[in-house]
Formats: C-alpha cells, structure tokens, sequence
C-alpha cells in the first residue's frame, strides 16, 4: 500500500517511467502506446488533484527526495500556486493524449512510439519545473522540456525544422541566462534551494551581483515564454509543428515559464526586493503594454489562423507578466487567475485548429469555408473559446481580464488598462471574422459542388469529446471563480506585499 | 588592471561568452551557430567549474588528509559546482545532438545550411 505522504512523488515519476515503457512497447506493438500515454497521464492527473486537495486541506507540502533533508538534498515543495499549475499541465497532458490518437496517426504515421516517448518526457518535464524547490533541478527539467519540445516540432512539415531550429537557439540561450544568473546567486549564497535563499538573501540585497543574477533570469525566463522583444521563434514554431504537438506545447509552455518567473520573484527572492530594491516595475509593465498591442496587432496581420493563434498567445504573455508586475494584489491574482484560464482557452482554440487540421488538411483561412454547417459541434466549442478569449462575462477569460484591470487601477498604471481593452476589441474583430469565414463557403470553393461540402462531417469522438470537455469547462471555470478564488488564489498572493 | 587580473577567470568566461554569442546571433551558416552554442555553453562550464577551486587546495576526499588531525573545508575545494556541470555537460551534449539532427533534416529539405539560402528558397 502507498501512503499518501508518497503522492506527490507520483506525478512525475509516472509520465518519466511511462516514457521508457512507451519506446520499448513501441518496438513490439505501435497501437499499446498511445492507451499507455493515456493510463500514465490519467494517474499523473490523479496524484495532482489528490495533491491539490491535501494542499488546500492542509497546506503546503514538502517532499524530501530520498529522504535528504534540505538544502543538502533536493526538495518538492508545493503551495496552493503550484499545485494549482500541476493540475493544469496533467488536465492537459491527459485531455491531448487522448485527442492525439487520430491526430497523430494521420499526421505521424511511422513515427507513433517516437511521439508519445516524447510527449510523456515533455509533461514530466513540465511537471518537474513546476513541482521542484531547487534552482538548479528547474535547470535541468527546464532542458528536458525545451530538448523534447524541439524535437516535437521539428517532426512536423514545411519549415517545421527550420523554425524548430530557431526555437533551439534561442531556447539555448534562455536556459543558459538562468543557468548563470543561479551561478550568480551561487557564489552570493552557497544554496540552490528555493527556501534556503529565501532566506539567504535579504541580507545581500545591495548586493550588485544579486542585481545582475536576478535580471539574468529574468531575461533566461522571458526568453522561455517569447515576452515580446524576445518572441521572435514562437509564431513559426509552433504554427509548422504537428497538431498534436501545438496542441500540448502552446498551452503549457508560456503558462509555465510565467509560473517559473513568479517562483523567482516572490519565493527565491522577495516582493520587497522585486519592486522596491530593483525598481523596474513600470518598465516591465510597460513592455507588457508593448507586448499585448503588438502581439493583437500581429495577429491582426495574419492570414493564417494557427499563425494568428501563436501572436495571440504572445499578447496573453503580456496579460500574465504586466499583471504580476503590477505589484498589488489585484494585480497577481488577475496573472495567477489567468495562468488557469489562459491555458484552458488555448487549448480550446488549439484542439479546434488540430480538428480543422484533420478535415481539411490545412489551417489557412481558405479552409474555414462553411465549417458550421459540416461541423457543428466543434464550432460551438470555438465561439465559447473565442468568447472566452475576447472576454464575455459567463466564460472564464473575463474574470481574469477584470482582476487584470482592478490592478491597473490600484497601480495607477492606465496604459495597461487601455492594452488591455484594445486587445479585447481586436480579439473581437479577430474572431468574428472567423465566424465569418465559417459560416459561408469559402472563395474557391464556390463555383463547384457548394450543395455537396454542406453536409454534417464532424471530426471523430476521439477528438471531439476532449474538445467539448475543455469548452464546458471554461464555462464551469467562469461559473466558479469565486470558489477558485477563495481556495486556491488568494493564497498565491505571497507574504509582504 | 588589478581588476582584471585578480578575477581573470571571470574575465575568460565572459570574453568567451561573447564569442559564442556573436556567433549563435550573427553567423549564416546554422552549423556556425551551433559551433557558437557550444562555446556559449563551455564558458558558462567554465565560469562554475572556476568558482569551486580554491588557491592550495586539493581534490575533496577526506582520506587524504585523515593524518593532519581536524578537517578544515578550506583545504580542499569545492565539489557541488563540478558535480553540477556534469549535469550541463550532459544537457549540452544532448542539445548538441538534436541541433546536429535539425541540422540534418534541414539539410535533406533544402540542401543547404546556408541561412539566407534557405530563406531565399522559401520566399
């Protein structure tokens, strides 16, 4: 029997071992592995709800790997902020491994075992980054994620390489920033532990070499989620990756590395030293202005809509990133509320691109001609993701938006206010345009067989299911926020702010 | 100039940073740029391996000094820094590898590793 003092453990070893087992079931039988995904992701997705439970029953965990005290050994800690992001990579860790099926083996076929050895090694390093409270093991699961993320993409079509190579160089110096910005905080300190130079390091606050270590991760994490200077590998990458892959990356990635860069700010340093000792809080608000009109404005440009996705995803970086920086409360929980709702509206859209995908063979807008009336139900699933996005009250992305905008106001800080209203009304133009596209038949299909195209071809179960899934529950999410609120955010807010 | 010497080793690994650095932003050809990712890596190795030594000490097994009576950390240097970049080395290499098999596939797609070549082919 396992005692429930072991779970946490279990959300990530049971992805990491299921990895091997997929590329060994692999070589014998292709069709065991995507069902062996789908057993590992839903008992990952167990032992992180269970976690999340005991968390908000009985508060934070420490978990001693091996039975290591720290700071000598490594430590799992996990709070109601990071229990909450374990519960969101599982959901979707498991949601994507049961829709990859079709996905997959049309755009995949001879490379099956390959895919799901590297999805289960990409959720456990997703995992690992979340769950650890060492700076240095957030290194390596960092590079675990970021090498399994390049090859997942590089295995799609077109450019996928190339943009799958940019994705690399870039990614390489991200995670090399943060590598020397903990070498700094090393000399500084003597720990990697997260709690350890905690407490370490308001004596050393003056400190220009704790200065420059902090801004150096700062720079490696904003370089990990494509903050707007620094996005330039996102839009290619994850437009020319394989369904499934978008599916599983688009989501989780940027969400993560705004988690990691919360981590840093308020857990291994201080509030008190992220907005009054290093005193760049209203630039870094303002690059998330920068971020938001140019991510809106990209995507304005775009005649693709996986491509017009992945600038979106850029303005949500900003959303999450301007709303910490806000510095009070309002502020942090908008940015903690939408790590939530960010991803599962992501998601959404992404899952809705892959079925487009699967029809249609392509993403372009051409193909979007009369999707309502051949596929009903994955289009209702996308108006209440695009209405989400756009930010209507009964879907989850309002009441994110609103918190966002209630700290704009505490802060003073009205440029992001007025960001965040004109992303509002672009989503609007961009997502009403394609509601448009799809509800009459496209250009080039309209002199043929217009009757023929109309009748009902919706995607498979497999696939729709997990979509529907994800569109009720960002109704379910924006019905009980309250709940969500009053259990799980509040407490992220951290102490001294 | 006592700056300079006094914390030569820092002044290495940045010197050597930066190459790497140059390299990975500027250079066209994507083999160059990995050439430039792995010296990038290397000086950060460096920087870490350089923090743990100490002037006079020697390898950290306490056997070896076990007759001189107390153990005093400054006799020897420190280890957890080298034990870490065995674990970069490790990730190094392997983002090495995958770059490398980019490379490969970009190569069999276009048959060149010249940037702007390719560029030009997708235009």
């Amino acid at each position: 029997m396992i005692s429930a003092a072991q779970i946490p453990i279990f959300i990530v070893i049971v992805p990491f071992l299921a990895a091997f087992l997929i590329s060994i079931a692999g070589l014998f039988k292709e069709k065991y592995c995507q069902p062996l995904s789908v057993l590992a992701m839903s008992v990952s997705l167990y032992a992180a709800v269970a976690t999340l439970i005991h968390v908000i029953n009985h508060g934070v965990i420490h978990y001693h790997l091996g039975g290591w005290p720290p700071p000598i050994g490594i430590e799992y800690v996990i709070d109601h902020l990071n229990a909450m992001v374990l519960v969101i990579v599982s959901f979707v860790g498991f949601i994507v491994s049961i829709y990859s099926k079709k996905s997959v083996e049309q755009e995949l076929p001879d490379k099956i075992p390959q895919f799901y050895t590297l999805y289960n090694l990409l959720v456990t390093g997703l995992l690992g980054i979340t769950i650890t409270g060492d700076a240095f093991n957030l290194y390596v699961l960092l590079e675990i994620t970021a090498l399994t993320t390049y090859a997942l993409i590089a295995v799609g079509r077109g450019r996928a390489a190339l943009s799958g190579f940019n994705y690399l160089i870039m990614g390489t110096i991200g995670a090399s920033f943060y590598l020397l910005g903990v070498g700094h905080l090393y000399i500084m300190t003597g720990s990697l532990n997260m709690a350890d130079l905690h407490q370490l390091l308001p004596s050393l606050y003056g400190s220009g070499a704790i200065f420059i270590a902090f801004l150096l991760i700062l720079i490696g994490v904003w370089l990990k989620m494509a903050f707007f200077p620094m996005h330039g590998w996102l839009p290619n990458a994850y437009t020319y990756a394989p369904s499934s892959t978008s599916c599983l990356v688009a989501p989780l990635m940027t969400k993560v590395s705004v988690y990691v860069m919360i981590r840093i700010m308020f857990s291994v340093f201080s509030p008190k030293f992220t907005f009054q000792e290093f005193s760049f809080h209203e630039i870094v608000v303002w690059l998330a202005v920068v971020a938001i009109v140019g991510g809106s404005l990209f995507a304005l440009t775009q005649k693709d809509f996986k491509k017009m996705l992945t600038y979106l995803i850029i303005a949500e970086v900003g959303y999450m990133v301007g709303g910490v920086w806000l510095a009070n409360h309002n502020g942090i929980m908008g940015a903690v509320l939408h790590i939530l709702n960010d991803s599962m509206m992501t998601l959404c859209m992404f899952l809705v691109v892959g079925i487009i995908v699967y029809k249609t063979k392509g993403h372009h807008f051409d193909n979007l001609g009369s999707l309502y009336k051949k596929m009903p139900f994955t289009m209702a699933a996308f108006t209440i993701g695009a209405l989400s996005m756009i930010g209507v009250p009964p879907t989850a992305g309002f009441f994110s938006k609103w918190y966002l905008i209630l700290g704009a106001i505490d802060a003073n800080q009205w440029e992001f206010l007025v960001a965040l209203i004109f992303s509002s009304l672009v989503n609007v133009v961009l997502f009403f345009r394609i509601i448009e596209f799809a509800y009459y038949p496209s250009f080039s299909n309209q002199h043929g067989d217009a009757h023929g195209s109309e009748k009902i071809d919706e995607a498979p179960a497999s696939m729709l299911v997990p979509l529907l899934i994800v569109a009720a529950g960002l109704l379910v999410i924006g019905v009980f926020t309250g709940k969500i609120v009053t259990y799980i955010i509040q407490y992220t807010i951290p102490n001294g702010l | 100039m006592e700056l300079i010497l006094a914390k030569y080793n820092y002044w290495i690994y940045v010197f050597l940073m930066m190459i790497g650095f140059y390299a990975m932003i500027v250079k066209n050809n994507l083999v160059k740029k990995i050439i430039g990712m792995s010296i990038f890596q290397t000086a950060i190795i460096l920087f870490y391996v350089s923090i743990g030594a100490k002037k006079g000490a020697t390898i950290p097994i306490i056997e070896h000094h076990a007759h001189s009576g107390a153990i005093d950390p400054a006799h020897y240097i420190n280890p957890l820094p080298h034990v870490l970049m065995l674990t970069a080395i490790v990730v190094s290499v392997s983002t090495l590898g995958v770059a490398l098999a980019l490379i490969l596939k970009i190569y069999h797609q276009y048959g060149t590793v010249e940037e702007d070549e390719i560029l030009e082919q997708i235009q």
